[in-house]
C-alpha cells in the first residue's frame, strides 16, 4: 500500500511544486530549511490548504484529484502542530475525546489505557490545558490525533516550540509512538537529529520542490544537496550494540564497516540504533593509525568529492563496508594525500553521537 | 414594589424588560451569523460593512426612529408589504418596537461578537477540522464556547441599552400603555406633569437594574477569564 501526494500551488513569491510517493506505513520525513514548503505540503494533506488539481491518495481511498476535494472533517488524520492546538475550554480527557466521539470508532477502554500509558497521561486526565507544560501538551495533543483512529498521522514540527529539556522528554514518548503504531507517520521537521532517531525514510524539500528521496542513512550523506556541503554535514550509521565495557565506560558497536567505541550507551547488547557523525570529526589518513588518542578508526573508499561551502575545505564522501561517512577536510591535505575517488585510506572519527 | 410604583408604570416597566428581552434574544440569534461573516471576512468591502453596523452609536435617534417610522408604517416599504399581506403595518406596535431595537443596539451586540470571533486562534478551528468536526460542528463546540464573553458582554449590553432607549421608541411606539409605552416615556410624561416623586420611583428602579447588570457581567467576567485565558 502506498501513499501517493502531488500538489501545485502558486503563492506569488512561493511555488509548491511538490511530487512523491512512498510506502504507507512506518515514519516518512518532510525534512528542509524553513519556508520550503514542508508545512504547506502537510495543510495540503490534512486538507486545511487547498491546492487544485492537487492529488491524495493513500491505499484504496482518494482523498482529492481533479474533481473530488475531501474537506479536512472528512479526511481520516491526525494531526499534531508546533504551536497551540489544545481546546482551553475543555480538560485533558475531554481533548482527547473530541476528535473520537466524532469519528464512529466504538469505544476501546484496553487502547484508551494502552495509549495513556504509553505517553504516559494517566495523572493529566482531569487536568485543566492551561497547567500543562509544553510538553505535556503535545503528549496530549498526539494522544487525541491518534484516538481518532487516523489513516495517516501527520506531525508538524511537534518538537519545535520545545526546549531543550522538554525536547529530550518527549523524545522517548514518540520514538516509542512511531516504533508500536501501525498508523502511517508524515514527519515534518527541520533537524536531522529528530529525523533519525524517528524516520524511516527523508524526502528533502527545497524552495517548493522534492530535491531527494530515500532511506536516512543515504540522504544525509549525498553531496548535491545544501546540508551535505554546510558545516553542520554529518552521517547516520546503524548499528548494533555488541557490548559494554564497565571498566573503561565504553559501549562496543558494531556497523557495517567495523566496530565503534561509544560513551556507556544504556541498551542492552543486540539493540539497534542509529549513530551520528558528524563530517568535521572525521579525519583521513593513508596510513593505519597508531599510537593515537582517537579510539576509532577502520578502512574506507572515498566515493567521490565535493566543493564544501567554504573556499578551504572540501567534502569526502566515504564508503565503510556499505556505509555511507561523510569527511570535512581542508583543500590543501586534499592535495597533500591526492584524494580521489577509488582512494583507500583509513578514517579517524572523533565523536560518535548515539541516541539514547 | 407595591405602592412604591404605580400599576401604570409597573406595565411602563414590564413592556420595558419584555422589549429587552425579547429584542437582545432575537439579536443573539439573527446577528451572530453577520458578527461570524464579519469577522471572518477579508474583503475590502469590510470597512464599509462595519461603518454601517457603527452607524446606530452616532446617528441621533430621531433620525432613526424617524426612517423606522417611514419605512414600517404603512406606506413604507415593510409596513406597505404587510399590509398588502393582510397583516397592519408595525408603526406604534410592540414589533415594531423590537424591531427599532434591534437596529438601535445592532452595533452593541454585533462589536463585541466580532471582536471575540477575531481574536478565536484560527488553529484551533483547523485543529477541530482535522478531528473530524464539521464546519457547523466546530462552530458550536469551540467558537460559541470560547468566544462565551463576547457573547456575555453582547446581551448585557444590548439589553441595558434597549432598557434605556427614548428617542427610537418616542418616534415609532407612540405611548400606548401596554403596548408602547416603555420606563423610559413613562418618566418622560411624569416629568412634563410635574410628578416628580413618580419619575423618582421609576427611574431608581432603572438605575438600580442597570447597576445589577453590569455588576453581573464584571463579576461573571473575572471567572470567565480564568476559563477562556487572555485574550479570549
Amino acid at each position: 500500500m502506498s501513499i501517493e501526494a502531488r500538489f501545485r500551488c502558486d503563492r506569488g513569491d512561493f511555488v509548491l511544486d511538490f511530487n512523491a510517493t512512498f510506502p504507507a506505513r512506518g515514519v516518512t520525513a518532510l525534512f528542509g530549511p524553513s519556508g520550503c514548503g514542508k508545512t504547506t505540503v502537510l495543510r495540503c494533506v490534512a486538507g486545511l490548504e487547498r491546492a487544485p488539481g492537487g492529488v491524495f491518495r493513500i491505499g484504496d481511498e482518494t482523498w482529492q484529484d481533479g474533481r473530488v476535494f475531501l474537506p479536512a472533517h472528512r479526511r481520516s488524520v491526525g494531526m499534531v502542530s508546533q504551536g497551540e492546538s489544545l481546546f482551553p475550554h475543555l480538560p485533558v480527557l475531554g481533548n482527547m475525546l473530541y476528535g473520537r466521539k466524532r469519528s464512529r470508532i466504538p469505544p476501546d477502554p484496553v487502547e484508551f489505557e494502552a495509549l495513556v500509558h504509553l505517553l504516559g497521561l494517566g495523572d493529566l486526565l482531569a487536568r485543566r490545558i492551561d497547567t500543562l507544560s509544553g510538553g505535556e501538551r503535545q503528549r496530549v495533543a498526539l494522544a487525541r490525533a491518534l484516538l481518532c483512529g487516523p489513516r495517516l498521522l501527520l506531525l508538524d514540527e511537534p518538537l519545535s516550540a520545545l526546549d531543550a529539556p522538554r525536547k529530550a522528554g518527549i523524545l522517548p514518548y514518540l520514538e516509542r509512538l512511531c516504533a508500536q503504531t501501525s498508523v502511517p507517520v508524515l514527519y515534518v521537521s527541520h533537524a536531522p537529529d529528530e529525523i533519525a532517531r524517528l524516520a524511516d525514510r527523508v524526502i528533502v524539500l527545497d524552495q517548493g520542490r522534492v530535491r531527494a528521496h530515500g532511506s536516512v542513512d543515504e540522504v544525509f550523506v549525498r553531496l548535491d544537496l545544501p546540508l551535505g556541503i554546510g558545516p553542520d554535514a554529518c552521517a547516520f550509521v546503524e548499528a548494533v550494540v555488541r557490548a559494554h565495557d564497565v571498566t573503561s565506560h565504553l559501549s562496543v558497536l558494531e556497523f557495517a564497516g567495523g566496530t565503534l567505541l561509544v560513551e556507556r550507551s544504556d541498551r542492552p547488547p543486540g539493540a539497534r540504533l542509529r549513530v551520528r557523525i558528524d563530517a568535521r570529526d572525521v579525519s583521513l589518513t593513508l596510513d593505519r593509525p597508531e599510537r593515537s588518542s582517537i579510539i576509532n578508526s577502520f578502512p574506507v573508499r572515498v566515493v567521490e568529492t565535493a566543493d564544501a561551502d567554504t573556499p578551504a575545505s572540501l567534502m569526502v564522501r566515504l564508503d565503510a563496508g556499505g556505509a555511507g561517512l561523510l569527511a570535512r577536510i581542508t583543500r590543501y591535505s586534499a592535495q597533500a594525500l591526492n584524494i580521489a575517488p577509488g582512494l583507500d585510506l583509513w578514517a579517524q572519527v572523533k565523536g560518535v553521537a548515539i541516541f539514547q | 414594589m407595591d405602592g412604591f410604583l404605580s400599576p401604570a408604570d409597573l406595565t411602563a416597566l414590564g413592556v420595558t424588560l419584555r422589549l429587552a428581552m425579547i429584542s437582545t434574544g432575537l439579536m443573539l440569534v439573527l446577528f451572530t451569523p453577520l458578527a461570524w461573516g464579519l469577522a471572518r471576512m477579508r474583503s475590502s468591502s469590510k470597512a464599509v460593512f462595519e461603518a454601517i453596523v457603527a452607524l446606530p452609536l452616532v446617528l441621533p435617534p430621531t433620525v432613526l426612529g424617524f426612517y423606522l417610522l417611514i419605512a414600517l408604517g404603512p406606506r413604507g416599504v415593510v409596513g406597505g408589504a404587510l399590509e398588502s399581506l393582510g397583516f397592519g403595518h408595525l408603526a406604534f406596535s410592540f414589533s415594531g418596537l423590537v424591531i427599532g431595537s434591534m437596529i438601535y443596539s445592532l452595533p452593541f451586540v454585533m462589536q463585541p461578537l466580532q471582536n471575540a470571533f477575531q481574536a478565536l486562534d484560527p488553529r484551533l478551528m483547523e485543529a477541530a477540522a482535522t478531528l473530524r468536526a464539521s464546519p457547523l460542528d466546530r462552530f458550536f463546540t469551540i467558537a460559541v464556547p470560547l468566544a462565551s464573553r463576547g457573547f456575555l458582554s453582547a446581551a448585557v449590553l444590548s439589553f441595558a441599552h434597549t432598557m434605556g432607549e427614548f428617542g427610537v421608541v418616542i418616534m415609532i411606539g407612540g405611548s400606548i400603555p401596554g403596548e408602547t409605552r416603555v420606563a423610559s416615556i413613562a418618566i418622560f410624561n411624569h416629568v412634563e406633569t410635574m410628578d416628580y416623586a413618580a419619575a423618582h420611583g421609576l427611574a431608581g428602579v432603572l438605575l438600580v437594574i442597570s447597576f445589577l447588570l453590569l455588576l453581573g457581567v464584571f463579576a461573571v467576567n473575572r471567572r470567565f477569564a480564568r476559563i477562556t485565558g487572555p485574550g479570549a
